[in-house]
């Protein structure tokens, strides 16, 4: 009934784009002025991205894991290693020294990239292989095991010649420009919107609305499973890689498992199944956990401290949230639905439609 | 019945769980174009039979042989062979286990007794989904639409399949907000859509009313003779199953009580006494 002719549309989605690019154009000439707002939509368009890949695994094909902080470590630290400038090297590894065969490798920022992804999807393939095979339910403790290990590997001493143990590794070279997460972002994602919507896409919701019955209809379970956790393995290393350039120094406490709740959050909250909504969801729990950064700070109101804000108290409201969301609010912003032109029509058009309807009552009051 | 080609055998299949055996050493064959029955009471271990023969289960003992080829086959190991309760053990030795993909890409689609759809997919996807299993295109040449041709041919085959159904007008509808009947219908449509040659339908007229189950005889004949189908059924509407069957085979606490054409099927004494009396009394 109401919907919007194509051309209305496209005239909308290029005005859209068109907005972003000149949003992003103006903070890029303001840099000084807005680096705070610019690091926040970073952040963000790095955490969509691996909220996008969590939600192809658990919103689309129903499988769940819990390892996003461990696969963005493994990207981080192959983007770290590889693009620290080589004369710097000597100085972040000041106190073990790096190994020889690191001492000068080195590669451009977008083949790091590439390689920290294809590392953690060939971690994922190791651990997904034989977890698979087994109850779905399994994938999510052997993830959270691993994830918990990574950083245990990551900070052991004998690896302080690659990772730099529990120093962790420092300047990282920034971004060449403020565009380039964004691009990357927007890549990445349509990679897997274009994955989703495939045939492939199809048998992975054939999965999770039923194994059994994708089964009965040829979709092979174990090998549909192992592509889709191997895709997102890949996508959630990429984007470490970003984010230890975007933090230009991380170590072993950056991957804790707080990073995959945060994820989780993004993903419960934008909606399970629906890709605008995660990436909605990552701008605004990113932006929300600044604003909540309060929390953290210890509160005095006329001379007392109130006991509760001190540091981690932020966690503890996140926590709630989720649960809330889970028991209330348990299909998020978008539910499975995608953004549309015409569901934005329509929610304007009920919103519109209520305030009219209150309007008229108010004025009925007025004359009683 | 020996002039048709044997496209499914079941020779000694005994499915046990723990200590229950749902199904005791059965054996039975269906020929090519035949539309054979399996009744019986309730846990008798008819969908039992279907799981083994779909790969669900592999089966305790025995094998399932399809167009001459060993499907599956089984016998007791490990901690079954101390519990093993049933017949023939040791006269199967090999294990061939298959998965339910790759049974329905041998040509065996299935219903499910509990309607079994992707309840939030659209009528469409459902049956689009059947026809995943023929790409040929890899999972980033399908993502950049490389394999436009093929996708264009499955939604093609596809939106056939559910004019035929008359199912064409729901298409865009979410599977699960179908009425019960119509849901029942594409199940049947999903099935085809794997272009199976041997079809088993799992009780495909349970809560249909005596009009619909009509026209449901009516058109199970018509896909059979359409698609050159085999059909193997499990039905508990006994006007369906005497109209239609070929041949019965009756299933008693696992075990099969009687075979044969439905008029010698009816006048058993041993399938009255275990079913026939019992359902028209339940019914
Ligand atoms: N997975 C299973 N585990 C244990 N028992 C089962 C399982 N599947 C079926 N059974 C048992 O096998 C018997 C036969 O069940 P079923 O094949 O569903 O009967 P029918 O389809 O003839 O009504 C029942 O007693 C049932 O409880
Ligand atoms: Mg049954």
């Amino acid at each position: 009934m109401m919907k919007m002719n194509k051309r209305t549309k496209l005239i909308l989605t290029i005005a859209l784009a068109v907005a972003v690019m000149l949003l992003l154009a103006y903070l890029d000439a303001n840099r000084a002025q807005y680096s705070y707002g610019i690091a926040i939509l970073q952040r963000s368009a790095i955490y969509a991205i691996v909220a996008v890949a969590m939600n192809m695994l658990t919103g689309f094909t129903g499988l769940f894991s819990l390892g996003q902080a461990g696969f963005m470590a493994i990207g981080a630290y192959t983007v770290a290693i590889l693009t620290i400038p080589v004369e710097d090297r000597p100085s972040v590894y000041y106190i073990n020294g790096i190994a020889d065969a690191l001492a000068n490798a080195s590669l451009p920022l977008w083949a790091a990239l590439i390689l920290g992804g294809l590392l953690a999807a060939f971690v994922g393939g190791l651990i997904g292989i034989p977890v698979l095979r087994l109850k779905s339910d399994y994938l999510a403790i052997a993830t959270l095991g691993f994830s918990e290990i990574i950083r245990a590997v990551i900070a052991a001493p004998q690896l302080d010649r690659i990772t730099n143990g529990s120093y962790g590794l420092k300047s990282i070279p920034n971004f060449g420009s403020i565009y380039d997460v964004f691009i990357i972002a927007f890549l990445c994602i349509l990679v897997m919107i274009l994955i989703i919507n495939s045939s492939y896409g199809r048998a992975f919701k054939a999965i999770r609305e039923d194994e059994v019955a994708a089964e009965a209809m040829g979709i092979n379970l174990f090998k549909h499973k192992g592509m889709v956790f191997i895709i997102s393995c890949f996508f959630t290393g990429v984007s470490g890689g970003l984010l230890a350039v975007f933090m230009r120094s991380i170590d072993s406490k950056t991957f804790q498992v707080m990073l995959t709740y945060d994820i989780l959050l993004i993903v419960v909250l934008g909606g399970l199944g629906s890709i605008t909504g995660s990436i909605i969801g990552s701008f605004l729990i990113t932006a929300a956990r600044e604003w909540l950064r309060f929390f953290d700070n210890p509160l005095i109101i006329a001379g007392f401290q109130i006991p509760l804000f001190r540091s981690g108290f932020r966690m503890v409201i996140f926590s709630l949230v989720l649960m809330a969301i889970v028991l209330y609010y348990r299909k998020g912003i978008m539910g499975s639905k995608e953004f549309s032109w015409d569901g934005l029509y329509r929610f304007i058009h009920r919103l519109l439609s209520r305030v009219r309807r209150k309007t008229p009552g108010k004025e009925a009051n007025h004359h009683e | 019945m020996s002039d048709k080609r044997s496209v499914l055998r079941l020779d000694d299949i005994t499915m046990q769980f723990g200590g229950v055996v749902a199904v005791n050493n059965l054996s039975l064959e269906v020929n090519e174009n035949e539309i054979v029955s399996l009744i019986g009471p309730n846990g008798a271990g008819k969908t039992t039979a279907f799981n083994v023969i779909t790969g669900v289960y592999a089966p305790t003992n025995g094998a399932v042989t399809y167009y001459g080829e060993t499907l599956v086959s089984n016998f007791p190991q490990s901690k079954m062979k101390k519990m093993y309760a049933g017949e023939n053990l040791g006269k199967y030795t090999e294990a061939i286990r298959r998965t339910p993909d790759k049974i329905t890409k041998m040509g065996i689609a299935r219903t499910f007794q509990n309607i079994r759809l992707f309840k939030e997919l659209t009528v469409f996807e459902n049956v689009l989904i059947a026809k995943h299993m023929n790409t040929r295109a890899g999972i980033l040449s399908a993502a950049c639409r490389l394999n436009y041709k093929e996708e264009k041919s499955m939604r093609e085959e596809s939106m056939e399949l559910l004019d035929i159904f008359g199912l064409s007008g729901f298409k865009d509808e979410i599977a699960s907000s179908l009425p019960y009947g119509q849901q029942r219908r594409l199940e049947i449509a999903r099935a085809l859509a794997t272009q199976p040659k041997l079809l088993l339908l799992d009780e495909p007229a349970a809560g249909m009313n005596p009009q619909e189950t009509n026209e449901l005889t009516e058109f199970i004949c018509q896909i059979k003779d359409d698609y050159n189908l085999t059909v193997f059924m499990i039905e508990h509407h006994m006007n369906l199953v005497m109209e239609i069957s070929d041949r019965i085979y009756v299933l008693d606490f696992g075990k099969l009580i009687a075979t044969g054409t439905p008029s010698e099927v009816q006048s058993n004494q041993r399938v009255i006494d275990a079913y026939l009396g019992v359902t028209e009394d339940g019914e």
